[in-house]
Order: structure tokens, then sequence, then C-alpha cells
């Protein structure tokens, strides 16, 4: 279930010998004089768990939804698998493109947001097939048959027929995670995966999530789970007004954080 | 109050009965006191003069100047059955042009192009705030103000089509005009109004697996704001049958010219009226059977766990939005 899907788009990138499959450079958003985002830069390598917390207000959703281009930023670029998200790299300058064709680069990524986000018309096996099958445009079977395993191995192989509305939270968000994982993106984006869910119902979707890292999945999650960026994270980024305070191995951030702010954050949220 | 009560026990009862040792009582240790109900007077009075109302009017209609004998008659004479396909076929055409129009308007509407929108806003302001008749009447005279249509590149000779405007304004495309664009108005409202419904993560749920505009629409969108649309569309087809009786005063032949047509030889005014009426409260009573079929069909859906809530509700929000009687009754 590894997605080294390398394309290298003419040279535009100096290739390393792991591609960064997710560039962001310099992301600046403002909703009117606020400023949510200031110069947030970070690089994600094929295979990589990257973990986001920090307060609530730090800008740390607003971020990932710029990866997608869900949220436009005023400043900065976002490359997708050597692809300049939204642009089109001519004579070196970018062109933005279509809505359309900007579509086509975000059937390369996924995204599990909070509210799990599922089509409430369609059967579980409907939201996993709808992007292979009506956007990628795969064989209808072989998506089937792949979709099914999929469910079967979040757990929900008995639930294919039913409806959103039929399943418990944890359930929808596990169906969310097959809907991402089936799109076979460069990397999943999670954003606060179990921030709406009942307490007892975290631990499947958490289960799930680390059984998706541990299979090489590339994963950039914001989340308020410490325990589980501990355990499953390569990599903690700690955010805070808009902008990147801290970030390193777990171990570092998590462990002994250098930065006062980091340290505060941490004592408040673990005891 | 455990007394006043036939059934039920409350944990007291037991063991008072029992130091009562009355083995007949059940309830409380004692014989329950008989209950005389309430006479509801005012509900016998009120069928009864009801039903007196009812007869003295049956009795007062049979004694008009009317030969009812006739009306069977003309429900099935040739001009009364032409007129009701007039009516349907008016009917059915002007709502499905509206329904295109309306989505059309909608998206204008809710586009990112501020000259689109303010374009759709000002086509239902326009469309909606004039009356049906007033505006059949215009596009039925326009050929005093332009007699001729010409469809050319302006300001060249260049002209792909010039005919005069007395042969395309046809009594049946006036009506349809009229009545059409002003429904568009009503659709473009409803259509927004279910487009609205539609949660927005949706959308964003739909953009993040990579569906294009058009994909969202057609395959997320639209099938969820369905359910919000289709009601009260029903509702608005209900009105366009009954609206086309507009028609009948530039002469498209329709229900009430119909009737009017046999009347203005042999003046049996009211008994081809009735007729027509019979025939309304026919086909008007088909499209309810329908639009409720097509509502509990949705009620149902929604009544399943997998259904987006409250769509009940938001149909009922939408009929206030729209300033309008509630389009939808709730089935119990």
């Amino acid at each position: 279930m590894t997605t080294t899907d390398t394309t290298t788009a003419g040279g535009a990138v100096p290739a390393a010998e792991a591609a960064p499959v997710l560039e962001a450079i310099g992301i600046g958003k403002s909703y009117g004089s606020h400023e949510v985002l200031r110069d947030v830069s970070m690089t994600v390598r094929s295979g990589e768990v990257v973990c986001i917390i920090g307060p609530s207000g730090a800008g740390k959703s607003t971020f990932l939804r710029t990866l997608n281009r869900l949220e436009e930023p005023d400043a900065g670029e976002v490359w997708v698998g050597g692809e300049p998200m939204g642009f089109e790299l001519r004579d070196g300058v970018l062109h933005e493109l279509s809505e359309r064709r900007l579509s086509a680069q975000r059937a390369r990524t996924a995204m599990v947001f909070q509210h799990f986000n599922l089509f409430p018309h369609l059967t579980v096996l409907g939201n996993v097939l709808e992007g292979p099958v009506r956007v990628q445009r795969r064989s209808a079977k072989e998506a089937r048959r792949e979709a099914v395993e999929i469910l079967e191995r979040v757990g929900l192989g008995d639930k294919v027929d039913a409806y959103p509305g039929q399943l418990s939270g944890g359930q929808r968000q596990r169906v969310a995670i097959a809907r991402a994982v089936a799109m076979k993106p460069l990397f999943l984006l999670f954003d606060e995966p179990t921030s709406a869910l009942d307490p007892e119902l975290v631990g499947e979707v958490l289960k799930v999530m680390g059984d998706l890292a541990r299979d090489g999945m590339t994963m950039l999650v914001v989340t308020h789970e410490i325990q589980f960026a501990r355990e499953v994270a390569d990599r903690v980024v700690f955010m805070a007004d808009g902008g990147i305070v801290e970030q390193g191995p777990v171990e570092q951030v998590l462990g002994a954080p250098r930065e006062a702010r980091t340290q505060q954050f941490l004592q408040r949220v673990l005891t | 109050m455990a007394t006043a009560r036939p059934t039920g026990t409350d944990p007291g009862d037991a063991t008072r009965a029992s130091s009562a040792g009355r083995g007949g009582g059940p309830v409380g240790g004692r014989e329950l006191l008989p209950q005389v109900r309430l006479k509801h007077w005012g509900r016998w009075v009120s069928a009864v003069v009801i039903v007196v109302l009812l007869v003295a009017l049956v009795y007062g209609a049979s004694q008009g100047d009317i030969s009812y004998r006739d009306i069977p008659y003309y429900l099935v004479s040739p001009i009364i059955l032409q007129g009701l396909v007039g009516t349907i076929v008016l009917a059915v055409v002007a709502q499905v042009s509206a329904v295109v129009i309306g989505v059309v308007i909608a998206l204008m509407r809710i586009s990112k192009n501020p000259v689109a929108q303010a374009f759709a806003a000002g086509y239902t302001w326009l469309f909606r705030g004039l009356p049906v008749l007033l505006q059949i009447l215009l596009w039925y005279n326009l050929a005093l103000i332009f007699p001729r249509l010409t469809v050319g590149v302006p300001f060249t000779d260049v002209v792909f089509l010039d005919v005069s405007t007395n042969d395309v304004m046809t009594t049946f495309v006036a009506a349809f005009l009229g009545l059409a664009l002003n429904e568009s108005a009503y659709m473009a409202e409803i259509v927004r109004a279910g487009l609205k419904s539609v949660d927005r993560g949706q959308i964003e749920a739909a953009q993040s697996i990579g569906q294009t505009p058009m994909q969202r629409m057609a395959r997320i969108v639209l099938p969820q704001a369905m359910r919000i649309i289709i009601p009260p569309t029903g509702n608005d087809f209900i009105n366009m049958l009954k609206g086309t009786a507009m028609a009948s005063v530039i002469g498209y032949l329709e229900l009430i010219k119909a009737a009017n047509n046999i009347a203005s030889f042999n003046l049996q005014v009211m008994e081809t009226l009735i007729a027509a009426a019979i025939w309304y409260m026919v086909i008007v009573s088909v499209a309810s059977v329908g639009q409720f079929y097509l509502e509990r069909s949705f009620d149902r859906q929604d009544r399943r766990p997998g259904g987006p809530p409250n769509a009940r509700a938001l149909r009922r929000k939408v009929a206030a939005d729209l300033g309008r009687a509630p389009l939808v009754r709730s089935t119990p």
C-alpha cells in the first residue's frame, strides 16, 4: 500500500534521494485584517507521518486546507508530487489553473475531515467508489474489489451497503478514511479526525490511522491526540499564532521542547 | 391520585390492599368510584348545524335554473376535451421550461460573477413582480411595438432570421412566455434554496477527492438538493395547471376558453363552466396524488437513518422564505 508515485515535473524541482511528495513554501493567509498564517514552510517526504499540534486558532487546519487548495493561500507555493498546486509552470512563471485542472491535481491527494463529510445519499461502498470510479475513471470492477478490501481493512467489511446515517461516528470516520485511501493518494491529510467523536469511539479511528502509518502511508495529521503523535509520528510540528514555533523528531518536540511556547502548551494538555 | 387510576399500581398499593383486607378492591384497597364523562354537547350542535346547512345548500342548488343533465355531455364534448389537452400541454411545457430556466438563474445567482448575480436578481425581481396576466398581455401585443422580429448582427446587414411578430407570437407562445417566465423566477428561488441547503462540507469532500465543478453539482449537490426542490415544484405545477386559465383572455383554447366557446352560441354559461370546473378538479387531484406519493417517498428517505435529517423542516423553511403557505403537509 505504498504510494511512491514520483511524478516529477519537467525538471523544475531538484530530485532528491527521497523526493518530497509535499512541499509548502512561505504560505501566508489572511481573512481581512486578521492574519491566520504567516510564512509557513514544510516538507514531507514519502512514507513520513507528520503530526501538527498546537492551540486552537493556531492556523493548523487552515494550513492543512491550503495544501489541497480547499483554502487559497494569499502567499507562498504548495508543490504536490513535483507539481505546483493550482498552477502550471511555464517559462519560469506560475500560471493559475482552471478549477477543472485543479481538480485533477486534487485527485492525487486525499483528506479526512473533522465532521467526516460522507455523502449521505450514497452507500458506504458508493462513498468509497466515488473518487476511483467517477474521478479517476478506474475500471468499476477492479475499483470495487479494492474498495471492499479497504473497507475490510478498516473493519467495515459488513457495512458496504449501509448508509452513513446508519453508522456510529467512529464507523463513519473509518469510512471517510477508506474513501481517502481508495484514491491511492500521494499523501493523506487528516483535519482533526477524532475531535468530533465521542471519547469511547476515538480509539478505533486512531487504530486504523496507526495501521495506515505502519503500512507506509504518507500522512499529515492535525490532531490534539498527543499520545497518538508520540506513538505514530516520525515528526511533530508545533504551531501557534499562524506560524511554526518548533518542529523536529517526536522525542525532541514532545520530550524536550526547546521553545517556551511549546513547553507551556504541552504542560497544559498533558496535565 | 392513585384512586382515580383504573390501571397501574404504585408500590404502596399492594400493602395497603392486604392490610385493608378487602379482596374485591382491585386498587388502593377500596372499590373505585364511578366516573361520568363530559358530554360534548357543543360538538353535537355544530355537527347538526353543518349538516342542515349542507342539505339546504344542495336543495337550493337543485332549485337553480340550470340543466344539470347537460353537464356530462359537455364533459366529453370534443371542444372541451380539446381545451383540456390545451390546458395540460400549456401547463407541462411552461413548467418544464420554468424548471430549466430556474436552474440557470439559480446558478447565476450563486455564481461568483457579480454581473451574473445582479442579472439573476433583476430577472427574479421583474418576472416575479409583475402579474402573470399582465405579462401574457404584454407578450401577446408585442407586435404593436415590434412588428418584425429580426435576428442578426447589429449595425450590419447580416440577418439570420426575419419574421412577422404576429406569425411568431401565437396565443400559445404568448401564454407560454407569460406563464413560464413568471414561474421560472419562482423556480430560481426554490432551486437556490435547495442548493443552499446542502452542507458546505459536502462540497469540500467532493473537492478533496478531485471532482470537477460539474461533477460536484451532478453527483453530490443536486441529488441532495432535489429532496428540497421537488416537493415545492410539485406544488407549483398544481398552481400552474390552474394558472393556464389566464391564457383564455388572449383566446388560447384551454378549458375556460372552450367552455366560453360553447356558451357563446347556446348561452349555457354555467353548465359549460361547471364542466370545466370538474375537469380542473380531476387534473388537480391527479397531480395532488402524484405530489403526495412524491413527498412520501422523500419523507421515507428522511426516516431512513442514512438520509440527511430534517429535509421536511428545511422545506418548511423554504416555504417561509418564499413567503407562501406551507408547501408540505406533514404526514403523521
